[in-house]
């Protein structure tokens, strides 16, 4: 073992994952390439377009910009662990019915961060959906349809 | 390199004895390491586990606003957003909802930008920074500790472990408001907060202070010329006019020097007017760059 790797346990979607890492990895880089969990993306890698948005603790964290091994004791949800089994999440249906997917990159942290906004504010107007997903940036739908999903869901659920 | 995990001020600064680092939520370290502009420290030591750090709580005339506490608890505390405001709307304008539940008011503070968003309210607010070692513990001023753009005067093994502001008088209200080109994941092009206490319509005391025009956040001189003025349009552009004068702006890729030297006393203006109707018992919600802000009424006031 290097001196510059450390041993840490991430707990992911509920699952305890041993891991050997160098300490200054970032939280986004372990979650795709040692845990093997790629629903996260890293898009900027500088804090700023959300797309490695991941909730820690339940709220919503650049996976980019976080040292992995800060995150050992943290609760980490990652868009794989949004849908049960083969049932996709209420927010991941609605946003392929209202077409907020198009090439899909920021999708994963869309989700995320509106996950996080609804356990927070089940019934959100509109300025606080745009506020919660104020961190995501989408080059493709123009947002209103995104914006949409999860309005429908907060009507669902 | 080593992370330790601390969860207690005594661990902290143990560690930091030692030569290690803090780190919070990381939101300008590692960013910064990624990006090559700083080097990531050999030892660091996450404090973001510190509850004794998190915390707003009265002390005396004193407010004491933990260096832990995350911009967006800032947002919803309750002492914050009543009395000390114009820190409120700072808070509210920094980067995304991940920004701001992990970048922490001590980061904002020790990382010396002097585009800062909290870092003017502080200042006009009269708060000193609270450092502590191992073997004691002083109070800078923020003037005395911000010495140069991501330059300050504390030493590396000191931890700002609070911002320590005195409790404001009655018939007083600050603001903080800046120029922005879209809503979120914007840094400040220029900025100023204003704090103002009122005896009936004239004005007893008046603080300003810019972001982004000048090597660190300042502070505007003279202002006591307007102690007794009223509080009016008059003195306001008095205020905008000594700030356009006292900065000393840059030209970069955000904006040239004319413009800012221009549009910081915009800012100024209506940082002391919603200072002022703040300090006469109105409400303006926090942010103010929301309800009374760039391209909005400025009579939209609630």
């Amino acid at each position: 073992m290097s001196t510059n790797e450390q041993a840490v346990t991430l707990e992911v979607n509920g699952i305890a994952y041993p891991v050997q890492v160098p300490m200054d990895s970032n939280l986004s880089g372990v979650l795709r390439n040692t845990v093997g969990l790629t629903g996260t993306k890293e898009g900027c890698d500088d804090c700023e377009c959300g797309a490695c948005m991941v909730l820690l603790d339940g709220q919503p964290v650049n996976s980019c910009s976080y040292l992995a091994v800060q995150a050992e004791g943290r609760a980490i949800t990652t868009v794989e662990g949004l849908a049960d089994g083969d049932e996709l999440h209420a927010l991941q249906r609605n946003i392929l019915a209202a077409g907020g997917v198009q090439c899909g990159f920021c999708t994963p942290g869309m989700l995320m961060s509106a996950r996080a906004l609804l356990d927070r504010t089940p019934n959100p107007t509109d300025d606080e959906i745009r506020i919660g997903l104020s961190g995501n940036l989408c080059r493709c739908t123009g947002y209103a349809k995104i914006i949409a999903a999860v309005r429908e869901t907060a009507v669902q659920l | 390199m080593t992370l330790t995990i601390a969860t207690s001020i005594d661990d902290v600064l143990a560690a930091m004895a030692n030569g290690a680092r803090p780190i919070a939520g990381g939101t300008d370290l590692v960013v910064g390491a990624r990006q090559g502009k700083v080097t990531m420290p050999t030892d660091l030591v996450a404090i973001d586990r510190v509850t004794e750090l998190a915390t707003v709580s009265k002390d005396g005339d004193s407010i004491r606003i933990g260096a832990g506490v995350t911009h967006a608890q800032l947002l919803t505390n309750d002492v914050v957003v009543n009395e000390l405001t114009s820190v409120a709307d700072a808070a509210a304008l920094v980067g995304s909802p991940a920004t701001r539940n992990v970048g922490t008011i001590g980061g904002n503070v020790m990382n010396g930008s002097p585009a800062m968003d909290t870092g003017a309210p502080l200042m006009v607010l009269g708060a000193s920074a609270e450092l502590q070692t191992s073997s004691g513990s002083r109070e800078v001023t923020l003037a005395d500790l911000w010495t140069g753009p991501s330059q300050t005067s504390a030493n590396t093994d000191e931890l700002c472990t609070a911002l320590v502001i005195p409790q404001p008088a009655p018939s007083s209200g600050s603001a903080y408001i800046r120029l922005e080109y879209r809503r979120a994941m914007e840094i400040a092009v220029v900025g100023a907060a204003a704090a103002l206490t009122l005896d009936g319509d004239s004005i007893s005391s008046v603080r300003v202070a810019l972001t982004a025009v000048a090597p660190t956040i300042i502070e505007v001189d003279g202002l006591d010329s307007l102690v007794g003025a009223p509080a009016n349009d008059e003195t306001f552009e008095a205020i905008a006019a000594a700030a356009r004068e006292q900065a000393r702006p840059i030209s970069d890729l955000r904006a040239s020097d004319r413009y800012r030297r221009h549009t910081i006393g915009v800012m100024a203006r209506r940082a002391a007017h919603a200072a002022s109707v703040r300090a006469s018992g109105q409400i303006v919600p926090v942010p103010v760059n929301r309800a009374f802000g760039v391209g909005e009424n400025p009579e939209n006031i609630r």
